[in-house]
């Protein structure tokens, strides 16, 4: 038993990150129609934003993540503008095959100024470890379960009572008719990559912070996954992606405890095979049909 | 107020409208009639700027708003309630009234307005906290003229509000939009059903594939034979 709850522990710490992430792909999806494949690489310069923060200017971890959150929603925007907004009118798999480019983009270009050498996160706390009726938590796990809430009811704060967020999901339902009511949606779209950024970014500086190992290639599995994530809990739907990360996470963690860790990752695809085959609107989509 | 001059859209190679040419009037109710097809929704979505050009020219209270992006011309008081309601469904009617008001900073003035749509639409009122997807047909209806009004707009293009709706609700609808005409708004109102646009329009156009081929008072436009056998069905 105490087994089974120390596993839950580790495993809604790591799917509290994927839901992170995963919440990035799916606003972006609800309101441009595209899976934006450089998400997980946005990640991973949040992750070193917040080691150079940290490490060279002597930044406390809350301003650190702020700083990577801030640095990440204006690549997030600037991705948008230049590689996605031009490609707004054309088809969708131009604007996917633009998404992969850019991934490749950034993450070459990280391992060209950062060399693929993996880097250790510096000590931002010292690691304390509590024990709870045999159940191991530790202070890292405290820090990234109460970032990660704490971001999340800000963001659902932000989508469901303020002007922004009522454009938003105006947007994402009907783009033109947000048109009519006055909504820029250009401006919208904008706001949309800044958030999802700024989420991906503090989960790349709470994974630098957990697993203390960052790299420029560490953007792609955890993007893959927080992807599946999002597809898991219904891609466009906001609670979905934040479901679907948690399962992910547990789902992981459980493979590694119950197998071998080498099932690590393939768990993430087959839970992405198996939601595609039995319900592929996801755990908390509707099933639409495709708009001609 | 509105003037449209020579107006030419093309939909990839269909000319969809060619050559549209007409004037809208301070606090007149114009109506643009005509045949599924005819050109009228595209006259709508050309001039609220969802639907580009080729060529031709709009002018808005003076002003040439021909490349004047959608969201810019909302906020100046040409509101567009388009064909079909398209409430947005997931979201309640009070949501869906305040995205009307979305441009607006004077919370005195869109209070007001919302208590004057709620006294319109009584039934949007009741309903306030429920989503506009479940909401019926005429409520939906409802909505979409409750939301036009809330941006407080001057010039209300208005696209079938008859849409599917029985006869009944027809006429209610027509009703208040007389209302919101009486106090002071310009309306330009596209229809199929032209027994009920002509009875309440001062203005007629007749739009038949992207050309006007009719226009006159309202009253001589419902008197001329032609149209008379065209859309009255007499």
């Amino acid at each position: 038993m105490q087994e089974v709850i120390q596993q839950l522990v580790n495993g809604i710490s790591l799917g509290s990150i994927y839901g992170l992430i995963a919440l990035g792909y799916t606003m972006v999806y609800g309101i441009i129609r595209l899976i934006n494949f450089a998400h997980g690489d946005i990640y991973m310069i949040g992750a070193f934003v917040g080691y150079f923060a940290i490490r060279n200017f002597n930044l406390s971890f809350l301003p650190a993540l702020l700083v990577a959150m801030a640095v990440c929603a204006a690549l997030g925007t600037a991705i948008e503008r230049l590689a996605y907004r031009p490609l707004r009118n054309s088809t969708r798999i131009a604007a996917l095959i633009t998404a992969i480019g850019v991934s490749f983009l950034i993450q070459n270009a990280a391992l060209l100024a950062w060399t693929p050498d993996p880097r250790s996160y510096p000590d931002v706390f010292p690691l304390r470890t509590y024990e709870i009726g045999g159940v191991f938590v530790d202070n890292r796990q405290i820090t990234i379960l109460s970032v990660a809430v704490a971001l999340m009811v800000v963001l659902h704060y932000i989508v469901n009572f303020t002007q922004i967020g009522r454009a938003m999901r105006a947007v994402a339902i009907d783009a033109d008719t947000a048109r009519l009511m006055g909504i820029d949606v250009d401006r919208v779209i904008s706001f949309t990559f800044a958030l999802g950024s700024a989420l991906a970014a503090a989960a790349g500086v709470l994974v630098g912070i957990y697993y203390n190992r960052i790299e420029p290639t560490m953007g792609a599995m955890p993007g893959l996954k927080a992807f599946v994530a999002a597809v898991l809990g219904g891609i466009g739907v906001i609670p979905g992606a934040m479901l679907g990360g948690l399962v992910m996470g547990v789902a992981e963690v459980a493979v590694v405890a119950l197998t071998a860790s080498t099932w690590k990752d393939a768990v993430a695809f087959a839970i992405l095979i198996v939601i595609l085959l039995v319900k592929p609107a996801g755990l908390l989509g509707r099933q639409v049909r495709e708009k001609v | 107020m509105l003037t449209v001059e020579n107006l030419n859209v093309y939909y990839g190679g269909i000319h969809a409208l060619k050559g549209v040419s007409f004037q809208v009037r301070q606090r007149e109710i114009v109506t643009l009639i005509g045949a599924n097809g005819a050109g009228k929704t595209t006259t709508l979505k050309t001039i609220s700027g969802l639907v580009r050009a080729r060529n031709g020219k709009i002018s808005y209270q003076d002003r040439d708003i021909s490349s004047t992006p959608a969201h810019i011309i909302a906020r100046d008081g040409l509101c567009h309630v388009p064909e079909g309601r398209r409430v947005f469904a997931n979201m309640t009617v009070a949501e869906n009234l305040a995205l009307g008001a979305y441009h607006r900073r004077d919370q005195q003035g869109i209070k007001r307005d919302l208590e004057w749509v709620y006294e319109l639409f009584p039934r949007l009122a009741e309903r306030r906290q429920q989503l506009a997807g479940t909401l019926s047909g005429g409520e939906q209806q409802m909505l979409a003229i409750g939301r036009g009004l809330m941006s407080h707009p001057r010039l209300l293009l208005l696209d079938e509000p008859s849409m599917g709706l029985a006869p009944l609700l027809v006429r209610e609808i027509f009703e208040i939009v007389k209302q919101i005409n009486a106090s002071g708004m310009t309306v330009l109102l596209v229809e199929q059903n032209a027994h009920m646009a002509l009875s309440v329009a001062d203005t007629a156009y007749v739009l038949e594939t992207g050309r006007i081929v009719f226009s006159g008072p309202a009253r001589e436009v419902a008197a001329n034979k032609q149209v008379r056998e065209a859309y009255l069905g007499a």
